[in-house]
């Protein structure tokens, strides 16, 4: 029996109150995933036309540093949001995502997502309204972990 | 002038809770490039080694100074104390130059405890960071001890690097336990690590307790203690079930001298383990 996508999308908090007629049509963008332990799941620099929504296990969320290789300066785990690029010009990966475990998630095309955006602004609104919550929780973490909180104090 | 001394405190600690007992070291155990515990055996065979956890003693090195220092080791065993301490002031400096067979003054233990006794029945949440996971590992050790009593216990904690997370072995059998949920992420990942990368608050977010039958117990950087009591209180998790351990300057322990003021508690003698409930008035205030 296959089994729809929509209650798992619909039941994820991202999504909470988001009107049927567009659960529905974000529920014919996603397709389920499966990412094997190590196994690149988008390289920095390349096109951003998709974003995730981790269903089990853990991403590594990665910068090149020239000399210094692959930097991993935040993880995503089971439940949360990956990638927000697709959202702002020029729509490419700031970041790198790797799996760090066996990694199940939901993959929807932003692309065709953000086509429908522009030509129906509620659903626009619905979804950036959601992503900002998304980037402003990152952009708080990002400052907690600059404050070096556990640092030495002579 | 003389100075009232609470029966309580009177019991615990003998005649005169201003004068330390002498305890000897028993072991020196290096968690950290500047983080060591110290195993310690008391001298005196009338000495009794009794706290609740959550409770500290303040440490006197003879001809340095006196530091107030959380209990961490298991409060079921009478035999010894365990002190974890970091490097960070003359006192904590010269404390990590003893060795077994050293002497140390010892005096308490004193302040509040952790409510675990009292909440039976219930989810348990564990959020340390960096050494702040010392004043907890009495109670995980509580916890484990009488497991069937709990419901699901998670313990989140972060840490700077992987080189400066706590208790690694015992995290490590921890996690291995099948009734215990133990999540670790650093501010900084380093090449061989695998885990969690960012600060311990977006796993209070994600971490499997039901907020309506929770107990949350805080110990870390103050400022790490606000946003992890924001995230529980957007999970629902009342304000009168967090538990958090504050940080003051802590000088007689007896609450005597002031040193510690924390609006109109003390921390030594009302705290250091607070209901959330009670302080959220002050908390975080920069004046306060």
């Amino acid at each position: 029996m296959i089994q729809t996508l929509e209650p798992v999308i619909k039941e994820h908090p991202f999504f909470a109150e988001m009107p049927d007629r567009h659960l529905e049509f974000i529920t014919g963008c996603a397709k389920n995933a499966q990412f094997d332990d190590g196994q690149i799941i988008f390289r920095e620099g390349d096109s951003a036309n998709e974003f995730y929504f981790l269903r089990q296990g853990l991403v590594s969320v990665e910068l090149l540093i020239p000399s210094r290789g692959s930097t991993t300066i935040q993880t995503v785990g089971a439940g949360e949001i990956l990638g927000w690029s697709w959202v702002s010009p020029p729509y490419q990966w700031h970041f790198g995502a790797r799996a760090l475990q066996r990694t199940r998630a939901l993959v929807f095309d932003a692309k065709c997502l953000r086509q429908k955006c522009e030509e129906d602004h509620d659903l626009g609104y619905e979804l950036l309204s959601r992503f900002v919550s998304v980037i402003s929780e990152r952009l708080e973490a990002t400052r907690l972990q600059l404050l070096d909180l556990y640092g030495h104090r002579d | 002038m003389d100075i009232a001394i609470e029966p309580e405190i009177a019991a615990r600690t003998g005649s005169d809770p201003t004068v330390p007992e002498l305890f000897r070291i028993g072991r020196v155990k290096n968690e950290t490039e500047d983080t060591f515990t110290l195993q310690l055996l008391p001298v005196a065979e009338t000495t009794r080694i009794s706290f609740l956890p959550g409770q500290f003693n303040m440490l006197y090195m003879f001809g340095v100074g006196e530091v107030p220092i959380s209990i961490s080791g298991d409060p079921a065993d009478t035999s010894r104390l365990e002190h974890t301490t970091r490097r960070v002031g003359v006192v904590t400096k010269a404390m990590g130059l003893l060795r077994p067979g050293d002497t140390i003054g010892v005096r308490g233990p004193y302040g509040s405890h952790w409510p675990v006794t009292e909440e039976d029945g219930r989810d348990v949440v564990v959020v340390a960071g960096g050494i702040g996971l010392a004043p907890l590992r009495p109670v995980l050790y509580h916890l484990m001890s009488q497991r069937e009593k709990y419901r699901k216990i998670v313990l989140l904690y972060g840490a700077r690097t992987p080189e400066d997370i706590l208790y690694k072995r015992e995290l490590e059998r921890w996690r291995g336990k099948f009734d215990l949920e133990v999540q670790v992420t650093v501010d900084r990942g380093a090449s061989g690590w695998r885990g969690n990368v960012g600060v311990v608050t977006p796993l209070v977010s994600r971490a499997p307790f039901n907020p309506s039958n929770t107990i949350a117990l805080l110990c870390g950087p103050e400022i790490m203690m606000r946003f992890a009591v924001i995230e529980l209180q957007r999970r629902g998790v009342p304000a009168e079930r967090m538990f958090l351990s504050m940080e003051r300057n802590m000088k007689c322990a007896l609450g005597y001298c002031g040193h510690c003021q924390f609006g109109p508690l003390f921390v030594c003698k009302d705290g250091p383990v607070f209901c959330f409930d009670r302080i959220a008035s002050i908390f975080n205030r920069g004046e306060i």
